[in-house]
């Protein structure tokens, strides 16, 4: 009887100390990094231009290009997974169709960024002719972000209680009446959480946009969809891989990887948050 | 009036249907464009593109794989015999040896005996191996004979244990080192994240309080959204450091670096997908257990994992999955030395690696181009698989459920 209790402790606290170190994994790589990157991110780091070689000034081209690439690829992806989810959550009712969608939804979110990257070059830049430039690279994040637009829409439309559309309908309003002024707006709040959830994704990919969009360095800031862009991801990349002065470099990577991580992470904690509020809304309603 | 809304309502209904089919599409043309680009390669001559390769008329070797080209042109192989010739020393012969033969002046204003030359050296050497040009291939001379261009094989692709697709005359595109690398560093890294990430799904479904787990699950959706490049650069900066240290290697560069970061990055998929499987035993199924006068503990292990097994399967698939696709953390930890791998603890690189690094300098349309999409192609089936049996397992356990 005392074995079994005794082993039962043993257990118990192994798992508790696995919990605790998982949390300490967790701070120990934000921890390094903010400690490293606070404080070298100042207003100049974040609105000037790399000088000397990448050892110098700030990155300034990187966030603009990040952010290009953000509403390039939402412009591609919101629409078309909205569209997506309305029709297997409202049309598509629940048969083999909705399924196999379902699937192919879920394998495409398997499916590693790298082949969104090959894929894109194959296909936008090569095929289209778009060359490398913020059109091809929002198509193909766009397209990575796809699978999340489309399951947290989905997520967000089922969260709509039936009689919103069952009362709707009884007072003569069409299908698409009903879906287009009952169920979206009030499914509006939590499809703008997966909206920022993807934004937060597609932030930080670097492997699709390597050989769509991506550039070394750049003098000047884009100028049209069809321009090459820096991008904070591949600057982090490049600037902790192949700089001629690594020890120059090094403070400039930590402040990207800052500037990078509070995007990422300042989406998704932003996003949480708005799923707490608004889910605790829904439900007093 | 009414005519036209309902015309309108039809086309955008029209249009939602289609846009229904969306992911389906673009899985379509995923496929469509990886395997177009890919497959190509194996209609690519194993000798470089634009060259030859001639040998005397009296040698009866017709054909050479790519890398018994290698091994010429590197003076591994020295012997015919080796290849089913005569008892005849190999002289590998590349084209710009031809100027310290002849001087320029017989050449011809335009280089335009540059063949005729380059015949006579082929003809009068009976080993000789040479390596020219098309345009200045001394075809149908007495005393030539070109060596019949054969294809990049599937079984080169896959079997061979080589990859230096930048080698003259004949790149090398075997991808057994790059499978194999990628298999063991996932492989490793599932091996460590596994313990790891099941003690936590059994600490939060069985003993956090609720404080401590709306604590833990945030943790996790953040560790799991830390941007790849960013464990690649901690990867970098950290563990290389530490590892070359810790194991006193000449670089810390290695497969084992690759394994942990992508453990720490499979750890909230393993983590989430065995929770979820762990929460969802039945009440009945615990309480019949405790009341038996079982322990929490000896619930856990004797009921609770065995009913949420195909769960945690899955999770150890997705996991697997994560880490099989993932490229710039590892990219920037393992060292990408494209060698067989024989330790953990030496450089390795895997196929996505290799698609990142490699990509930017293939020029479009070339062998190397070609080989990478099909590297794409074999990382693409890799997930397929792996997603599919993910689905499987997990539709066994709904099943279950009812």
């Amino acid at each position: 009887m005392t074995g079994k209790r005794t082993n039962q402790k043993i257990a118990f606290w192994i798992f508790r100390i696995l919990g605790l170190v998982v949390v300490a994994i967790l701070f120990w790589i934000l921890g390094f990094i903010i400690y490293h990157g606070a404080g070298v991110i100042n207003w100049k780091f974040l609105t000037t231009a790399p000088t000397d070689g990448m050892t110098g000034g700030g990155i300034f081209p990187a966030i603009v290009g990040t952010f290009c690439l953000i509403i390039g690829s939402m412009i591609v992806a919101f629409p078309l997974g909205v569209m997506s989810a309305i029709y297997t959550t409202e049309y598509a009712g629940n048969g083999k169709i909705v399924k196999f969608i379902r699937v192919m939804t879920n394998n495409l979110g398997s499916i590693p960024s790298i082949i969104f990257g090959l894929f894109g070059m194959a296909l936008f830049v090569n095929t289209l002719g778009f060359g490398d430039s913020i059109i091809a690279g929002s198509f193909t994040l766009g397209l990575l972000a796809l699978p999340l637009v489309i399951r947290t829409t989905e997520e967000a439309l089922k969260a709509v209680p039936d009689s919103y559309r069952t009362g709707s309908l009884a007072l003569g309003a069409t299908k698409l009446q009903t879906i287009w002024r009952v169920v979206l707006p009030s499914a509006f709040p939590n499809i703008t959480t997966g909206l920022i959830l993807s934004i937060g994704r597609v932030s930080g990919e670097t492997a699709p946009i390597l050989f769509t969009a991506a550039a070394y360095f750049l003098p000047k800031l884009p100028s049209s969809i069809y321009d090459q862009v820096m991008a904070l991801p591949y600057h982090l990349y490049v600037i902790a891989t192949s700089g001629t002065d690594l020890e120059a470099t090094r403070p400039i990577a930590y402040g990207t990887a800052l500037v990078l991580i509070i995007i990422v992470l300042g989406m998704n904690l932003l996003a949480s948050f708005m799923r707490r509020h608004f889910g605790k809304k829904v439900k007093t309603n | 009036m009414k005519k036209i809304r309902k015309i309108l309502e039809r086309f955008v209904e029209g249009i939602l249907t289609v846009s229904g089919a969306i992911t389906t599409i673009t899985i379509l043309l995923i496929v469509v464009f990886l395997f177009r680009e890919g497959l190509g390669l194996f209609n690519s001559p194993s000798v470089e593109k634009g060259y030859n390769l001639c040998v005397n008329a009296s040698n009866p070797v017709l054909h050479l794989s790519s890398v018994d080209i290698m091994e010429i042109f590197d003076y591994e192989a020295t012997n015919w015999k080796e290849f089913g010739g005569a008892d005849e020393e190999i002289v590998p012969f590349r084209f710009e040896e031809i100027f310290d033969r002849y001087p320029e002046e017989e050449m011809g204003e335009n280089y335009e005996l540059l063949p005729v030359r380059l015949g006579e050296a082929i003809a009068s050497t009976p080993g000789i191996i040479a390596f020219v040009p098309q345009e200045y291939t001394p075809e149908g001379m007495d005393g030539v004979k070109v060596l019949l261009n054969d294809k990049i094989t599937p079984s080169d692709f896959f079997g061979g244990k080589q990859w230096i697709p930048t080698a003259t005359p004949a790149p090398q595109f075997g991808t057994l080192p790059l499978i194999l690398g990628t298999l063991l560093v996932s492989f490793v890294a599932i091996l460590i994240a596994l313990p790891l990430g099941l003690g936590v799904a059994i600490y939060m479904s069985e003993l956090a309080s609720n404080r401590m787990r709306s604590f833990l699950k945030p943790t996790i959706e953040l560790l799991a959204g830390i941007p790849s490049v960013v464990y690649g650069f901690f990867g970098l900066v950290v563990l290389v450091p530490l590892i070359q240290k810790v194991f006193n290697l000449p670089v810390g560069e290695t497969a084992f670096a690759g394994s942990i970061v992508l453990a720490i990055m499979a750890l909230p998929t393993i983590i989430t997908v065995a929770e979820d499987a762990m929460r969802n035993t039945p009440r009945a199924m615990r309480e019949a257990s405790l009341a038996l006068g079982a322990t929490h503990w000896q619930t856990i292990y004797r009921v609770i994992i065995p009913y949420a097994g195909s769960g945690i399967s899955a999770a150890v698939v997705l996991g697997i999955g994560r880490a099989i696709g993932e490229t710039m953390a590892v990219l920037m930890v393992t060292g990408n030395a494209a060698v067989m791998p024989h330790s953990l603890f030496e450089p390795v690189r895997t196929i996505p690696a290799t698609i990142a690094a490699e990509l930017g300098e293939a020029p479009a349309g070339g062998p190397h181009y070609q080989a990478l999409f099909m590297l794409g192609c074999v990382l693409f089936i890799i997930t397929m698989i792996i997603s599919v049996t993910a689905e499987a397992i997990s539709k066994r356990e709904s099943n279950k459920g009812l």
